[in-house]
């Protein structure tokens, strides 16, 4: 495993690991903009963009884009989130020049006004889709409630309205500011030569824009809130909860991702022990995201609305105890054994290891191994988990629900009848 | 040439073992199919499968329940258990070194559960909430009510049980499914990783050698739901699902069904891609795959669209299936020679995953009786051409289509489709 930068003179920033043994080659472009970097009347340009990304250039129609990717038998896709738009390709390493000149057109497409007005009913089906989706509507809103006044709270998709009234020139505009060479990161995983790939970057890349877009990244400062969305169809309560936790700068992010672990893993965790095992929901699940200056405690239950409730005092109790008494050194060590063969189960990929070595990069300019990363969970201590949550503990600061119920006030249920009935 | 270290081995007592040995990864995974899924849910109890796939993790050997989870998370070991029409499947994944006490857990899980009468209860109401959830998920919920309406019971029937079915469900009958279903002929155990053969064969001959065959438990056929069907459901967009017939996959002309597919639904130039979504922007997601039971197979399309296109979606849909498969349908040698593309990178990059690798063998097993070398595949998909899958679809066109919407408003199917 070797590995390789460079930055042209342009700004773009080049990152590969690479291993000759590797049967693939993964490859993406990591442009930093997203929701967050929108201004309201544009809510959802970025992602909007994304799609906009495959439509062509003045060389290559939409139709001879995906032609010639399927053709050389890649799988690629893109992805837009909060802050870093995403846009990658895992083919036979024999196909890297053509597929590096098809990867390269996404970043500067022609916009032509014709596939941007079919492509707005592609994003309007697209919010439709999620609307369906409660999880997904849950955490839409609590992002909005928990970062309120503060961009982070910016939706991906932006709205109906927002996406309705959005117009090609003021995509170009986004486009021409954000989409410049100091914005953007291209990583490669896998199976290539340093000096090949070096040599076709200069020959796509050298010739882009240069620039930086500054990002204010100042950390949020929540107050919390409580937002009930009442959907009397839905049979189960959706409920998302936030709190802040480290950014993604901050290095207690290492005792943050264990510490989801041992507290809020699908299974063998603390809530999986108290609310799974025993049935009384179907999920109930701590999360950590980091995002650039701020980073949140993501909760999520998923449960009969009854008891939503009684659950939440559930949770509480067990957020209660990790943050008043830590967590054992036999959880520590488990949850270390788990997060260890993650690591190499994804990391056997390329495209598994493609977004670690972006996200490193993007976020802290930093190379981590498989073996840092393995070191830094051997690392983890219950002194380092009490230090993290002395300042960061475990809450439920913002709660959104998504459900029949119309309160969360004891009774939900009862309040619903009786304002129906 | 793909290479590949692939052994197989029958015990005594029937148990199939095989063994995909990949020197240069540091894991290994597994893929254990025991023949007790959801067709032998007896007569109104379907989810019984379901719910002991719940229950047999809950204390076995001498270990109880949160023994028993430790024991495995200290190994590593991402597990899941998930039952299918045909089988009981249990799956692993971990570092190789820990594999070998990995399997012996599993000795304990498969032949010495504790099937707790305390935990039935929670495990039922587990698979409850599960179910109230997918009332919540019309895209997922029509792939399982459409299979109802596409194949006969109890092959159609939710692996998942209803929650009628699960009211009445006793822990005996619970206990009954795994006396009587849990037996090593027609079971088979997969295993992909940094592992050596020999060593493998001869501890699960150790851990499983006792394991005792039983009679083969017999299940009744019953017909299918409707054939055009609506579910109501306040939801933004109408969920739109399509089933016909294909071949199955132990069937020879399998690789022309599956390009066939791939020609409709294989990548983003596919036909439907570019007529539904592309040249006319009706949905975001739409799709079409094959599945496989042994002697039936199907192909199962989606598309999720507002209410208002959703007409027009499923008439452009339908179109675009059966244009095809019609005397005078066209296939582009370009067409075909993408789908060959797309499956030969899948084909080389599934040797990056224990995973993949330990499930497809186990796979090839059931429905073959043997294991399909990469190559072998690779050669199969190279040998084809327009001809041979313009003939296909011309024996086995898509048409008499089932179709279920979930949504605010039904759909008609139009006279020429039906």
């Amino acid at each position: 495993m070797n590995f390789h930068n460079v930055t042209l003179d342009n700004g773009l920033q080049i990152i590969a690991e690479l291993n000759p043994q590797a049967h693939s080659l993964a490859l993406g472009y990591f442009v930093r903009t997203g929701s967050r970097d929108e201004t309201g009347e544009v809510s959802g340009v970025s992602h909007f963009l994304e799609h906009m990304a495959f439509k062509g250039n003045e060389h290559y129609s939409a139709d001879d884009v995906n032609r010639i990717f399927d053709e050389l038998g890649a799988r690629y896709n893109a992805s837009t989130s909060e802050e870093v738009t995403l846009f990658y390709a895992a083919i036979l390493p024999e196909y890297l020049p053509r597929t590096f000149e098809m990867l390269s057109t996404l970043i500067h497409p022609t916009l032509r006004q014709e596939d941007f007005d079919m492509e707005k009913n592609v994003i309007l089906e697209e919010i439709g889709m999620y609307e369906d989706q409660p999880a997904f509507t849950a955490y839409e809103k609590a992002m909005q409630a928990h970062f309120a006044g503060h961009p982070l709270g910016q939706s991906i998709l932006g709205t109906t309205d927002s996406i309705g009234g959005l117009t090609s020139e003021q995509m170009k505009h986004y486009h021409d500011r954000h989409y410049l060479a100091g914005n953007i990161t291209l990583a490669v995983a896998g199976n290539a030569k340093w000096s090949n790939l070096l040599q076709v970057a200069e020959q796509q890349c050298g010739g882009w824009p240069g620039g930086l877009t500054e990002r204010p990244t100042e950390e949020a400062r929540p107050e919390g809130a409580v937002k009930i969305v009442t959907k009397q169809g839905s049979q189960q309560q959706h409920l998302m909860q936030m709190a802040p936790a480290p950014a993604a700068r901050n290095d207690l992010r290492f005792a943050a991702e264990l510490l989801t672990v041992i507290v809020g893993d699908d299974s063998g965790s603390r809530l999986y022990w108290e609310l799974v095992d025993p049935g009384v929901v179907e999920v109930a699940e701590l999360g950590y995201n980091e995002y650039d200056g701020s980073g949140t405690w993501l909760t999520y239950l998923s449960c009969d609305p009854e008891s939503t409730v009684e659950n939440i005092e559930r949770i509480s109790d067990v957020y209660e105890a990790v943050n008043r008494d830590g967590v054992t050194a036999d959880e520590i060590a488990q949850a270390q054994n788990k997060v260890a063969s993650r690591i190499v189960l994804r990391s056997e990929r390329p495209m598994g290891r493609l977004s670690s070595l972006g996200g490193n990069w993007v976020y802290r300019e930093e190379y981590r191994s498989v073996e840092d990363d393995l070191r830094a969970v051997r690392l983890i201590t219950r002194e380092s988990i009490r230090d993290l949550l002395d300042v960061y503990p475990i809450g439920q600061l913002t709660t959104v629900a998504v459900g029949p119920l119309e309160t969360l006030n004891g009774n939900g249920r009862a309040d619903a009848a009786k304002s129906s009935g | 040439m793909i290479d590949q270290n692939i052994h197989s081995h029958v015990y005594d007592n029937g148990l199939t073992l095989l063994v995909e040995s990949m020197s240069y990864v540091q894991s290994a995974a597994f893929t254990f199919l025991v023949p007790a899924g959801s067709i032998y849910d007896p007569p109104g109890r379907c989810g019984t499968a379901t719910v002991l796939s719940e229950l047999i993790v809950r204390g076995a050997g001498d270990r109880d329940t949160k023994q028993l989870s430790a024991a495995l998370d200290s190994l590593g070991v991402q597990r899941h258990e998930s039952p299918s029409s045909a089988h009981l499947g249990l799956t692993g994944a971990t570092l190789s070194d820990n594999l070998p006490a990995t399997l012996r857990i599993y000795g304990d899980i498969i032949l010495r559960p504790h099937l707790p009468n305390d935990q039935f209860e929670t495990a039922r109401a587990g698979v409850a909430q599960s179910l109230q959830a997918l009332e919540d998920e019309p895209r997922q919920k029509i792939f399982l009510e459409l299979r109802r309406r596409c194949y006969d019971a109890p092959w159609g029937l939710p692996t998942e049980g209803t929650l009628e079915c699960l009211q009445v469900m006793t822990a005996d009958e619970v206990r009954g499914h795994y006396e009587h279903c849990f037996r090593p002929d027609k079971s088979i155990l997969g295993v992909a990783g940094n592992v050596d053969f020999d060593q493998i064969k001869e501890l699960v001959g150790e851990v499983f050698g006792g394991w005792q065959r039983l009679p083969e438990p017999g299940f009744e056929a019953d017909p299918r739901g409707k054939q055009h069907d609506h579910i109501h459901h306040d939801s933004a967009q109408t969920h739109i699902g399509i089933a016909y017939e294909a071949v199955p996959y132990r069937h020879p002309d399998y690789y022309a069904a599956w390009a066939a597919v791939s020609v409709l639904s294989g990548g983003m130039s596919s036909r439907l891609f570019t007529e539904v979504r592309e040249r006319r922007g009706l949905c975001y997601a739409i799709s079409a795959s094959l599945s496989s039971l042994k002697d039936e197979g199907r192909v199962l399309g989606y598309a999720g669209t507002t209410t208002e296109r959703a007409q027009e979606t499923l008439d452009v849909t339908l179109h675009e299936l059966v244009r095809l498969g019609e005397a005078d349908g066209d296939l582009s040698n370009d067409e075909l020679e993408r789908c060959k593309a797309r499956a030969k990178s899948s084909l080389i990059m599934q040797q990056e995953s224990t995973i993949s690798r330990s499930s497809s063998i186990t796979r090839d097993w059931y429905h073959l009786g043997r294991v399909t070398t990469l190559e072998e595949v690779r050669n199969r998909v190279e040998a084809l051409t327009v001809e041979a899958v313009l003939s296909y679809v011309r024996e086995y066109p898509a048409r008499d289509f089932t179709v279920l919407t979930i949504g605010p408003q039904p759909l008609e199917v139009a006279s020429e489709f039906s």
